[in-house]
């Protein structure tokens, strides 16, 4: 496993330190989630077993937009 | 966010457009070097082949980012010594193989040793729990990604035969020594995404104020690495020396409160040896007096000051640090190989010379 990795999981169940996450493939898994405020519908970050911070959608789309801006400026 | 905004962080039009940019942007004349941190962020570079984008006078280079690389062996033969002692030893896949002085933990399992590899500590605490007749030990490797995890189970109700071998280092210190040396001669820095979603930005505030280093804090889908470079870049080209985030979606100003002040609950920050690079002021963790019982440095009363980090021939110190690339040492895919690895830069999967290993037909164009 790769130490510094860290994967994006949705939370679909949540119970108190527990919650259960699904990272794309539709399998639950339990991950310990005492490191973040999240709720259910949150995406987090998951690293060895523990969620470590909440993905932001609004500065997900930002990033994007931000590269859009770069992307269509002219040269200098 | 959705699987779309997803797609798009990796979407190949939009990196030959960020490429395009970089092309813009980069000075004709001189060499431009960015050293990374992280051995993810060298897996998206090497697996999706992001330096074969780049000019050819920008150069991106792998720093100590590999955090089972970096564990001196010194610890794996504490960790070495209690299996042989009878302690349940526990660790993460990664770090099994590392070599120690004389011997790896999967080594010492060979000759019949309890080494336990796992997922995650909180499956290690609750073998301990079930087996209250033995001793088990953690081998806690890991920057400040990893960190809080250990800090937050130390002061939780950890069973009585648990403790924690640490081994846990910090990034910024390692950036710090990646400027002094000498004929490195680093342009830009691409500081760690999920080392940052902890610590936030202020520790790499440093950087750009006092190094006048450009320093981005970058994700890890190859967009993300990309508009990174040009970010640098395009400081590097106006001279200009800023601490930006790219990676805002995770990595928020102050970083992860809650996982801060668990470490600082749990930890003192003391001096550390890095494999291959020596002893580094304020590097390393350990746990504080009132956790002294889960310290199995403590706990055992382990007396190893000294091992044998480097074998001769092996060049990892060099690869570590960025000096050199894992196809410049003698060894590399000859005497050292995934399968038969001798130096840790091969051993952990996030080690660069296993990543290269894995692709090199990226690497060789």
């Amino acid at each position: 496993m790769l130490m510094c990795l860290a994967i994006p999981a949705k939370i679909m169940a949540l119970q108190g330190e527990k919650a259960q996450v699904d990272f794309g493939q539709g399998v639950l898994r339990d991950v310990n989630v005492s490191l973040v405020e999240a709720k259910i519908g949150d995406y987090v970050l998951v690293h060895a077993g523990y969620a470590i911070q909440v993905l932001e959608e609004k500065e997900a789309l930002e990033t994007l937009s931000l590269w859009n801006d770069v992307l269509s400026s002219t040269g200098e | 966010m959705g699987m779309a905004e997803n797609l798009r962080f990796r979407n190949p039009e939009v990196a030959q457009n960020i490429a395009a940019k970089i092309r813009e942007v980069t000075p004709k004349k001189g060499q431009v070097k960015i050293c990374h941190v992280c051995g993810t962020h060298e897996w998206t570079i090497t697996h999706f082949g992001l330096r074969s984008l780049l000019p050819s006078n920008v150069e991106v280079i792998a720093g100590p980012g590999c955090p089972v690389c970096i564990v001196p062996a010194a610890e794996i033969d504490e960790a070495v010594q209690l299996a042989k002692q009878g302690k349940v030893v526990t660790c993460f896949g990664d770090v099994l193989r590392v070599p120690g002085s004389e011997s790896s933990l999967l080594e010492a399992k060979a000759g019949g040793a309890d080494v336990r590899m796992v997922y995650a500590v909180s499956d290690a605490v609750e073998m301990a729990r079930k087996e209250p007749e033995k001793e088990f030990v953690f081998s806690a490797v890991g920057f400040e990604t990893t960190a809080p995890i250990t800090a937050l189970e130390a002061l939780g109700d950890l069973p009585k035969n648990f403790s924690f071998l640490v081994s846990h280092r910090l990034i910024p210190p390692a950036m710090e020594l990646l400027l002094g040396v000498g004929d490195l001669q680093i342009d830009g820095f691409l500081a760690p995404g999920h080392v940052s979603a902890i610590i936030g930005l202020k520790p790499y505030e440093l950087f750009a104020r006092v190094y006048r280093m450009p320093t981005v804090v970058a994700g890890f889908e190859p967009n993300d690495v990309l508009m990174s470079i040009y970010m640098i870049i395009k400081q590097v080209s106006t001279r200009d020396a800023q601490l930006q985030n790219e990676y805002s979606r995770v990595v928020k100003p102050e970083g992860n409160k809650k996982a801060l002040e668990l470490m600082d609950k749990a930890f003192t920050v003391v001096a550390g040896n890095w494999r291959g690079i020596g002893r580094l002021p304020d590097s390393a963790l350990q746990l504080r007096e009132s956790l002294a019982q889960f310290d199995a440095r403590r706990k055992y009363e382990l007396k190893i000051k000294e091992g044998k980090d480097i074998l001769l021939g092996c060049e990892c110190h060099l690869v570590i640090i960025g000096k050199i690339k894992p196809n410049q040492c003698p060894m590399f895919l000859k005497a050292c190989t995934p399968a038969k690895p001798i130096g840790a830069c091969m051993v952990s999967s996030e080690g660069t010379c296993r990543v290269w290993a894995k692709n090199v037909a990226a690497n060789t164009s």
